[in-house]
């Protein structure tokens, strides 16, 4: 169930070194780049010009590429930063960057990957980049929890200042990784869905093949 | 100093940065230099422990040898016991 007057208008979906927009293929990589370099590529081609990119851990690198491409063609900007929200939720936490922290202990610790040693970061550098200031979330799940996606942005967006929220699915373990986001809001605009369990489910399975 | 240089570079992960466009007396911590923040100071003192065997003894003394690219390499001169 939401509050019925909650919208999906926008989606962004990364995987397989593809990169989708509201369904649409944006772009495909070369299928042999690793995520690292796959990463790259798409900072190349969808941003640039924003050098702590490449400080960043690869579940921040995805997300934010994620969310810079979602956001790309929207006027959220136009919001005061109070009103953008976010609840990400993803499988493996920020385990990946875990254990690369973990094997410079025995040598030297790594002040920039500690930094990024916990999953929420990554709502962090979104947030910075476009400068959010609205409530956040993170969720760590076995799978992507369409229910918990589907009620509690539109509780945020019915109950609190928030007039948009993205929300979705950011996993990176190894060389596995997936993000899906979507951005929700109050307005109906064209092309938007009611945000319920079933279109995220549907939208979550589209492109996986 | 144009190998200290390339190991700020590498250690900070400053992909888009050239060597030769780091002023040798560039400031490094203010928007008008270089722009680092407090993250890069900690692996500029992990640089100086991996690459030249040093520590810095006195943390009150870091806004002063991490001032510029010359400031690091005149406290690495004078410090530096065992060459990488």
């Amino acid at each position: 169930m939401n509050s019925g007057s909650t919208y999906i208008t926008g989606s962004c979906i990364i995987r397989q070194n593809r990169v989708y927009l509201n369904g649409s293929l944006l772009w495909e990589a070369d299928s042999a780049l690793e995520l690292p370099e796959f990463l790259r590529a798409g900072y190349d081609r969808f941003s640039g010009q924003y050098p702590k990119f490449h400080k960043m851990d690869a579940l921040s690198k995805l997300g934010w590429l994620a969310a810079e491409v979602l956001l790309k063609d929207t006027d959220i900007h136009l919001l005061s930063p109070e009103q953008t929200g976010m609840v990400l939720s993803n499988r493996s936490s920020s385990l990946d960057t875990d254990l690369r922290y973990y094997a410079t202990v025995k040598d030297f610790a790594s002040p920039a990957l500690f930094v990024y040693t916990l999953p929420n970061i990554v709502m962090g550098e979104i947030s910075i980049r476009h400068g959010f200031k609205g409530e956040n979330t993170f969720f760590v799940s076995d799978v992507f929890d369409t229910t918990l996606m589907s009620t509690y942005p539109a509780q945020l967006l019915a109950e609190t200042p928030l007039q948009a929220c993205i929300c979705g699915w950011v996993e990176v373990m190894e060389q596995q990784y997936e993000a899906v986001l979507f951005l929700v809001e109050n307005k109906q605009r064209n092309n938007a869905i009611p945000l319920t369990e079933a279109a995220l489910s549907s939208l979550y399975q589209q492109k996986n093949s | 100093m144009a190998d200290l240089k390339a190991q700020i570079i590498e250690q900070l992960n400053l992909q888009e940065v050239a060597p030769d466009s780091i002023g040798n007396d560039q400031p490094l911590f203010t928007k008008e230099g270089l722009g680092l923040d407090s993250i890069d100071a900690l692996e500029l003192i992990v640089l100086l422990q991996q690459h030249y065997n040093i520590r810095i003894a006195n943390p009150e003394e870091g806004p002063k040898i991490f001032h510029s690219v010359r400031t690091m390499a005149v406290y690495i001169t004078e410090n530096q016991t065992v060459k990488a």
